[in-house]
């Protein structure tokens, strides 16, 4: 053995700090909250959301509720000007006898501009006819298939012209005209034309829809611009971002605030329970069981019935005591769980020889110690209630018209979903967004603060 | 186990006799007139319909004779369409949904079942993210965007292959009950994947696969024998809740793909305010899923004894 193996090591060098600061509950959870990148992301997600509801409405004051019947179903950022025209009665046009041995109405053309105020149709006359029908239709007709909405007839084979003033939107139409016989009969031709349909105003118009401020400021022939909706308009007009903005206020609170009083509820029942135990306790969880026991989307359906919505409410107060009434059991078993096992431990113990009341013992020791369990309910109920709002918005049995909730304008929007989709897309995006970002943070919430979870994943 | 059973059953009883006690209230102390129609109804018609209906007598007679036709299995009478028992409308529309409800549960048992188990196996590899991202997709997607979205799917591939390959709406054959059942199943079977994914996670990291796997064991035999045998039990726990979420999904996707389902006349019944329908099936879906979660709590403690000690 030589001197090497036996050398005194220098002291200084490998004195560690070994002390930390100590950390409560909250900050360690906190901590473990910052670093699950996906949970944190959530958070400042659903803080984005709670400020789109909050403030949105300071930034962006255009009325959810208002309407405006010419600017219905328009895609977000859609185009935003408008013609000003006047309308001036159209004698038509009549043609000579028709000559020759064409059979279908051949050279159909727009007559002027063709705009959202009228359009205009003439075609060549077909001989041996008696009149001819006129077809509108949104995709082009293929062959065989019904040519679209009949939106008019024109009698005798001279008559050669139509008017169309007929909802007008601004978009591409397909026109076909078809003669008909003495009978009334179609001929087999048509002939199609596609039409690009401008958006156009009258000033009267205008000036009725707040397009202007006054009739003196625009002439005939001038464009103006109309009001701006960045996400579009719904089906009546009302603009998409406001009545999104409103949906969330109404879908946030429902889905927060429900869930925030029936997990109160469920605190309060069930650490009186799990406190006082014996037979009390049993009764109390028996009606626990009981309750949850009831079929929920059908409760949900009698109390909205029993309540009876009247003129002008918005049917948000009875799905919220509704929500309460029925889901608050799930917390209360879960708090008289935990205060079961926390009634045994030691430091309770410890506290109550040092003489703490009870009261003092319940709201310093027990209940405190069940707020890791209730928040990571209460994050996980939310979604659960927002889906449940839109579920029952959906089939009508939620929100009353004009109130926007999400699910409610989920339920406009898949009328129109194969012509504007965005009617769908934004509500239905904005719940599934919220309702992840809800799930996630639940996620990371047990993680940080339920220790017999942390190694579950 | 016999006392548990009849335990159970005496409970169901007491809860279906509430829904139908409090049915029966709700439905007598609501605002408006269940007989208010377009059509102008002269006194002696609407006496002679509250007589027909039974609503001519005082309240607490009606809740007597009510109870005891519920007792015998009579739901009453439709207050909209005439003549028609609600007996009948059940008999005639449930096993639509019926149908339709257990092929959407074997859809979201088994696929959930085998999504979790694979998740688990392929941990952090793509098979596990491919599949954690359709979960993610099915647990904040709402039904009925799936259902909607669905249909003008189908409508996209039937116009794209020319012909078609599935309908689009409307009940009859196996082909109508495809894509509105995995609809149907597609919230629960992501709901299932992920419990899967967490239990079996626990077991192929425990003692008894570890020493299955030591005594060489064929890796299939692991998998089906020890991993998904065990970890299959947790997901018996929720059945009930699923049933019961599939059972009111149904309303939502039997409306959207005009299937003649239960669901979709109890919805109807709602807006219509047919009160007779309303009442019937109400009590009767109570019934139904009352019946289901003691039946899924029975299942549940014959396969793990430990329950019936509680």
């Amino acid at each position: 053995m030589s001197d090497l193996s036996f050398k005194p090591i220098s002291l200084a060098a490998d004195v560690e700090e070994r002390s930390r600061p100590s950390l409560s509950y909250w900050q360690d959870a906190w901590i473990r909250l910052r670093a699950n990148k996906r949970a944190f992301a959530s958070l400042f997600v659903i803080i984005g959301m709670l400020v789109f509801a909050c403030a949105g409405p300071l930034v962006w004051h255009i009325d959810p509720d208002a309407q405006d019947l010419d600017q219905t179903s328009k895609p977000p950022w859609g185009d935003r000007n408008a013609l000003v025209q006047s309308y001036e009665p159209w004698a038509g046009v009549t043609s000579a006898e028709p000559q020759g041995n064409n059979l279908s109405p051949e050279s159909l053309e727009v007559v002027g501009d063709a705009t959202t105020t009228f359009v205009r149709l003439v075609w060549d006359p077909v001989p041996n006819s008696n009149g001819y029908r006129i077809y509108r239709q949104i995709v082009e007709p293929r062959v065989g298939d019904p040519l679209g909405l009949p939106i008019g007839d024109t009698k005798g084979a001279t008559s050669v012209s139509f008017e169309d003033r007929l909802d007008i939107k601004p978009k591409s139409y397909w026109y076909s005209v078809v003669a008909v016989n003495e009978q009334g009969e179609e001929f087999p031709e048509a002939a199609t034309l596609k039409v690009d349909v401008a958006f156009s105003t009258t000033i009267a118009n205008a000036v009725e829809r707040g397009y202007i401020e006054d009739e003196n400021s625009v002439a005939i022939g001038d464009t103006i611009k109309v009001p701006l909706h960045p996400l579009g308009t719904d089906y009546l007009g009302r603009d998409m971002l406001s009545r999104l903005m409103e949906g969330a206020r109404i879908s946030l609170f429902i889905g927060i605030v429900a869930p925030f009083l029936f997990v109160i509820a469920g605190v309060i029942y069930g650490s009186f329970a799990g406190f006082i135990g014996g037979n009390f306790d049993h009764v109390l969880m028996r009606f626990a069981d009981f309750v949850i026991a009831l079929p929920f989307l059908l409760f949900m359906i009698l109390f909205k019935l029993l309540f009876g919505i009247g003129p002008g409410e918005s049917g948000i107060l009875p799905m919220l005591v509704a929500l309460v009434v029925l889901s608050w059991p799930g917390a209360a078993r879960l708090v008289r769980g935990e205060i079961l096992q926390i009634r045994e431990e030691g430091y309770v113990e410890a506290s109550r020889l040092l003489g703490t009341k009870t009261p003092r013992l319940i709201l310093r020791h027990m209940i405190p110690n069940t707020m890791g369990v209730v928040l990571v309910t209460f994050t996980f109920a939310v979604p659960s209630a927002i889906f449940t709002e839109a579920f029952l918005s959906f089939i009508g049995m939620g929100v009353t018209a004009p109130t926007a909730s999400w699910g409610s304008m989920c339920n406009d929007g898949i009328k129109t979903m194969e012509t504007t989709p965005h009617e769908l897309i934004f509500p239905a995006l904005f719940i599934s967004i919220t309702v992840l970002a809800f799930n996630f943070l639940g996620d990371g919430l047990r993680d940080a603060l339920d220790a017999r979870m942390r190694y579950g994943e | 186990m016999i006392r548990y059973v009849l335990w159970r059953l005496l409970q169901g009883v007491i809860t279906v006799w509430f829904i139908a006690t409090v049915t029966f209230f709700v439905m007598h102390n609501l605002p408006g007139d269940p007989l208010a129609d377009d059509k102008a109804v002269s006194e002696k018609i609407r006496e002679n319909l509250e007589a027909k209906l039974g609503l001519d007598k005082p309240v607490v007679q009606q809740y007597f004779i009510y109870m005891r036709n519920m007792v015998g299995g009579d739901f009453g009478l439709s207050f909209v369409h005439e003549n028609r028992r609600v007996n009948e409308i059940i008999r005639d529309h449930f096993p639509v949904s019926a149908i339709l409800g257990i092929l959407a549960i074997v859809i979201a048992g088994f696929g959930g079942i085998l999504w979790g188990a694979l998740t688990a196996l392929y941990r952090n590899r793509w098979p596990d993210i491919a599949i954690i991202l359709l979960v993610i997709l099915g647990i904040s997607v709402p039904s009925f965007v799936f259902a909607t979205v669905g249909q003008l799917a189908l409508v996209t591939i039937n116009n794209l292959a020319g012909f078609e390959v599935l309908p689009v709406a409307g009940w009859g054959t196996v082909a109508h009950m495809l894509i509105p059942a995995l609809v149907l199943g597609l919230g629960t079977m992501a709901f299932l994947t992920r419990l899967m994914r967490t239990s079996m996670l626990e077991i192929v990291s425990s003692d008894f696969v570890r020493t299955a796997k030591a005594k060489g064991v064929p890796m299939a035999q692991i998998f089906s024998r020890h991993q998904l045998r065990n970890a299959v039990l947790p997901v018996v726990t929720v059945l009930g809740p699923s049933i019961a979420g599939i059972t009111t999904g149904g309303f939502v996707v039997e409306n959207v793909f005009g299937i003649p389902g239960l669901g979709r006349y109890f919805v109807l019944a709602v807006q219509q305010n047919d009160y007779g329908v309303i009442m019937g099936t109400t009590v009767f879906y109570g019934a139904f899923l009352v019946l289901m979660v003691i039946l899924v709590d029975i299942l549940y403690a014959v396969i793990d004894p430990r329950v019936r000690l509680e």
